[in-house]
């Protein structure tokens, strides 16, 4: 298969299957087993690109013009191919775990559900492979409206509110500022490609190179940097599938990966660091990352803490490409993988105890830990891997973060990556502790459909349910050993011909 | 045979429709009425999309009436930016047809059906008429014919709701200022210039020069269009008319009337004024701009709180036509490039919606917010072609309404105005406000009970979807009506160094024939 081909059947293949699945609305065997087939394949076509990406070739696809001079065109580069393979790889493992807590939840909706997560995908891989700013803003806002569904599903009052939320703030930003900033970046560079070292360079007024910026960094409202945050709580009202992979991985991934691009290419780091046009977003992040850390651990409900922690995590990349050095850089690329793994399994955690006792409140989960060990288990790990602990994937992208931080002289910032590691310990461990050190209070009203089981021994969630995180819990571990592979991929993006190497 | 009638095409598509028109209310049966006007639009159609196709490389075709050399004679003009016209029109026109013959059954009787039909031709025939025209007193002519029948055609809602009586009189008390304004301003140019092909005026406006009746003639110019295309505050009759009209009628004419109008307007402002003539720019510098800004928020504001997704649209309609009017009033290339890129986009938008709105009438009789709730679970197509066309509103990317958004923001930005592009980006979101409440009703409500709804019949399901098809094909590939765009813009600019000369024109022309140029 061509490389090309290859690009155009990692959006279209998703996007196809969706007609596959709204035939197939009344037979779900037959809807899931085609929801699973395309997540494998699609990972089996991003691995091949992977491998020629690895070979140091750069894929292209052209679709067409859309206005003149702005076309729809794909190119792979080392940051676009990471961000690929985490969203299809932890694709199949959602697709896995969505069937097990769909079910034991009985939702309804479920073939609409199916439909919305498949144009997610394919808008995800569209949003990574773009080889231009606008052909990435059309699959931004692909993502936006595709996950719209998704958050509103259960159609309640408090979803609808919910999805309002998530709607307008990301559709007011990215409209508001984002459009504007890059009809600018086209109306003075005369060109939106992603090209490496940047397109702006003595292009535009220096002095008004902070403001750009600042249009593109609140405009990605996805990133959930500081003030423009409020949609990603809000979002956690949908099923837990949809919190776990995108707004853990694809679509809050989607956020930081287009900040690090527009870093990096549209920009370039060189054109930031010298101007210091970046300075300024440097302290946003930095707030973003410890506010959020603190309003996290005052959240009594497991998903709003972790949104929080999402929050919080994201800004450390915004911050990585903000230090404008070659290693912030590789930290911030590390760490969409890293953190990606680690919150998918947290968030798939909560899912499945939600799944087996219907609890939503950290305070009511007291001894859960001893009933659901491998659940926990799994959500330790995940924590550790947040917290940045070895041997766990998350520990290397806070070392490159650190080393970004001292290259670029911010002794200050390296300060903020420790303080805030502390406070993922504070408000990530007292949940693990709780659930295995802490007696419950009373019976446990634990039950698994109907049938209410008395609580001693074992009691999982349904297998779909525990498998899944236990999964990525081990990615995690593998991580750790693999991060020399993801280094030797980003490099040509952090260090390109000409920058020393530590 | 056929040669012989494709040099008399720019008058063609007119005289078809015209000749129609009584043809419809003499045969007396509906169906036939049906089957005459649905060929005659076609034709119309067929022909705009020919002149469009040999006027894109920027030539330009001028037909002489009964063979009187301009400038004493009627001389029709064909350029780029009037073929577009024609062909958005006379597109809408071809579309509505089978559309209108399904959704009149259930809003009048029967037996007024031709005449229906025969108001629906006249008021085409005008439409394309001003558009084709290159004399100015004939645009005054044909804007009547369309008004008068425009007028008629709204009060045909008066079955189903009895305020088109009123909304129909209102519009012409107001139509007719307006035109009577434009009249006015016409007889000024006469006074001064002594003709009234728009190609000739432009030359001889430019020797009389900056003087205080061609000042009074062009305010009084851009009152009269300003009326008709509902330029804020001019805009009152708009709400009531688009609201109580048939609902084909509404979409046919949100997607045309104030389009042609704009159309003159343009024509006017840049073909027959174009000689340095301070007014102009001061006009709509203070005046026209502010006032389109103003429309942009005052009306998306105001579509925010209205109870009925009809009146929503035609007070989104007033903010839209804010859009156009301020990017002509950036009086560079690429905004007029943008005004007119968005006045197809926008047509082609509103017309899938008001459609999409009129199935809704016709299956539950109502366009009431309130009775919408849930309605995505029983007309799923309607519904899907309603937000479909409500993305476009906003300017969702791979929507035509993106495209317009893209060039609005790049010509504000390329004059150095960061404010205006902020002020446009910021009156979108107040779209995504007023999209959302119709989308949040009719999907996320649980529907009232006892409600009998069922789809749409197909024969008002395709014309919706072939609006919506457009709308989302020309936002995926721009490239026809951005390239038409601009050369309509480069048209309207440069439309002098194409005029005759009155000196080289010599009475042996060949009667009867039309030349080419």
């Amino acid at each position: 298969m061509s490389p090309e081909l290859a690009i155009t059947l990692t959006i279209l293949l998703p996007a196809a299957a969706t007609l596959l699945l709204a035939v197939l609305d009344k037979r779900p065997n037959l809807r899931e087993a085609v929801s699973l087939l395309t997540a494998g394949a699609l990972f089996v076509i991003v691995l091949g690109l992977l491998q020629t990406v690895l070979d140091g070739a750069q894929p292209t696809a052209h679709w067409f013009d859309v206005l003149p001079g702005l076309s729809l065109a794909f190119e792979i580069e080392p940051l676009g191919m990471l961000f690929g393979v985490v969203a299809a790889g932890l694709w199949i493992v959602t697709a896995l775990y969505s069937i097990g807590y769909m079910r034991g939840n009985n939702e309804t909706n479920q073939t609409r559900f199916y439909i919305c997560f498949a144009i997610a995908i394919s808008a995800a891989m569209g949003i990574a492979f773009a080889a231009n700013m606008f052909t990435l803003f059309i699959f931004y806002e692909v993502l936006t409206l595709s996950t719209y569904p998704l958050v509103a599903h259960k159609e309640t009052d408090v979803a609808r509110k919910g999805a309002r939320t998530y709607l307008g703030i990301l559709i007011t930003t990215s409209i508001g500022f984002q459009l504007v900033a890059i009809v600018w970046t086209w109306v003075v560079a005369g060109t939106l490609d992603f090209e490496q070292g940047g397109i702006l360079a003595d292009k535009i007024d220096p002095t008004l190179l902070p403001f750009l910026l600042a249009l593109y960094a609140f405009g990605i409202g996805k990133a959930a940097l500081m003030p423009f945050h409020r949609w990603l709580p809000a979002a956690m009202v949908a099923p837990t599938p949809v919190s776990a992979l995108l707004h853990a991985v694809a679509v809050v991934k989607a956020g930081v990966f287009t900040m690090l691009k527009v870093g990096v290419y549209i920009f370039g780091i060189d054109l930031l660091a010298t101007t210091g046009a970046a300075d300024w977003l440097m302290w946003v992040a930095a707030f973003s990352i410890l506010a959020a850390s603190i309003v996290a651990m005052t959240k009594d409900n497991l998903k709003a803490r972790l949104a929080y922690s999402t929050i919080s995590q994201l800004s450390y990349i915004t911050l990585g490409m903000a230090l404008a050095t070659s290693l912030g850089v590789m930290g911030g690329a590390m760490h969409i993988a890293m953190h990606a793994m680690g919150k998918i399994t947290l968030f798939m955690c909560a899912g499945a105890i939600y799944v087996a006792t219907h609890k939503t409140e950290i305070s009511d989960m007291d001894g859960l830990g001893r009933l659901m060990p491998f659940t926990y288990g799994a959500f330790f790990i995940g924590a550790l891997s947040i917290i940045g602990l070895p041997p766990l994937g998350g520990a290397w992208s806070k070392w490159y973060l650190m080393l970004g931080a001292a290259d670029a002289g911010q002794i200050i910032m390296m300060g903020v990556f420790m303080v805030s590691s502390l406070l993922n310990i504070a408000y990530l461990l007292p949940v693990v502790a709780r659930g295995f050190f802490m007696g419950n209070t009373g019976p446990l009203a634990y039950s698994v459909g109907a049938a209410a089981v008395p609580s001693k021994g074992i009691q999982e969630a349904p297998l779909w349910c525990v498998v899944p995180p236990c999964l990525t819990a081990i990615g995690c571990l593998l991580l750790f050993f693999y991060a020399g592979d993801i280094y030797t991929l980003i490099e040509p993006v952090a260090f390109p011909e000409g920058t020393s190497q530590p | 045979m056929l040669s012989s009638l494709s040099a008399h095409m720019p008058v063609l598509q007119v005289i078809v429709l015209l000749i129609a028109a009584p043809l419809c209310a003499l045969f007396g049966n509906r169906h036939l009425a049906w089957t005459i006007a649905f060929i005659a639009a076609l034709a119309a159609f067929v022909i705009s999309t020919f002149l469009l196709g040999s006027v894109l490389d920027g030539s330009v075709i001028s037909y002489h009436l009964g063979g009187w050399a301009p400038p004493w004679g009627i001389e029709y003009r064909i350029d780029a930016a009037n073929a577009f016209v024609l062909f958005i029109v006379s597109l809408i026109g071809v579309l509505v047809l089978p559309y209108a013959r399904q959704s009149i059954e259930r809003e009048f009787e029967a037996s007024t059906h031709t005449y229906f039909y025969t108001c629906y031709l006249l008021c085409l025939t005008g439409l394309l008429g001003v558009a084709a025209t290159g004399d100015a007193f004939n645009v005054f002519v044909f804007l009547e014919i369309s008004s008068l029948a425009t007028y008629a055609l709204v009060a045909f809602g008066a079955k189903r709701d009895k305020r088109a009586l009123t909304a129909a009189y209102n519009y012409l008390i107001m139509g007719t200022i307006g035109a009577t304004f434009f009249v006015i301003g016409i007889g000024f140019l006469y006074m001064v210039t002594g003709t009234l092909n728009m190609a000739d005026l432009a030359v001889r406006l430019a020797e009389v020069g900056d003087t205080r009746v061609t000042r009074v003639a062009f305010v009084f110019i851009l009152v009269g269009m300003g009326l008709k295309l509902a330029m804020f505050p001019l805009h009152l009759w708009l709400p009531n008319a688009y609201s109580y009209a048939p609902s084909a009628i509404t979409a046919f004419l949100a997607a045309t009337a104030t389009k042609v109008a704009l159309y003159v307007l343009l024509r006017f402002t840049f073909t027959v004024f174009q000689f340095d003539f301070p007014v102009q720019e001061l006009t709509f510098e203070y005046v026209v701009m502010p006032l389109a800004l103003v429309a942009m928020f005052a009306a998306s504001i105001a579509a925010v709180f209205q109870k009925d997704v009809k009146r929503l649209l035609a007070y989104s309609s007033v903010a839209q036509v804010g859009y156009m009017l301020l990017g002509v009033a950036l009086l560079t290339e690429a905004g007029l490039t943008a005004g007119i890129i968005h006045l197809f986009n926008h047509a082609v938008t509103k017309g899938a919606l008001f459609l999409a709105v009129g199935c809704f009438v016709y299956q539950i009789g109502s366009s009431r917010l309130g009775d919408l709730k849930g309605i995505g679970k029983t007309m799923p197509w309607t519904t899907a072609a309603l937000t479909a066309g409500g993305l476009s509103l906003i300017g969702v990317p791979l929507t035509v309404g993106f495209i317009s958004k893209w060039y609005l923001i790049q010509a504000s930005l390329e004059t150095g105005s960061l404010w205006i592009a902020g002020l446009i980006v910021a009156s979108s979101l107040i779209a995504v406000v007023y999209v959302w409440r119709i989308v949040e009703v009719a999907y996320l409500e649980p529907a009232p009970e006892g409600r009998k709804a069922k789809e749409a019949p197909l024969s008002m399901i395709l014309p919706t979807y072939a609006l919506v098809a457009a709308s989302l094909y020309f936002g995926i590939n721009s490239e026809l009506t951005s390239s038409a765009a601009s050369q309509a813009a480069k048209a309207l600019y440069s439309a002098t160094d194409l005029a005759v000369p009155p000196m080289q024109l010599t009475p042996s022309d060949p009667p009867s024939e039309g030349a080419v140029q």
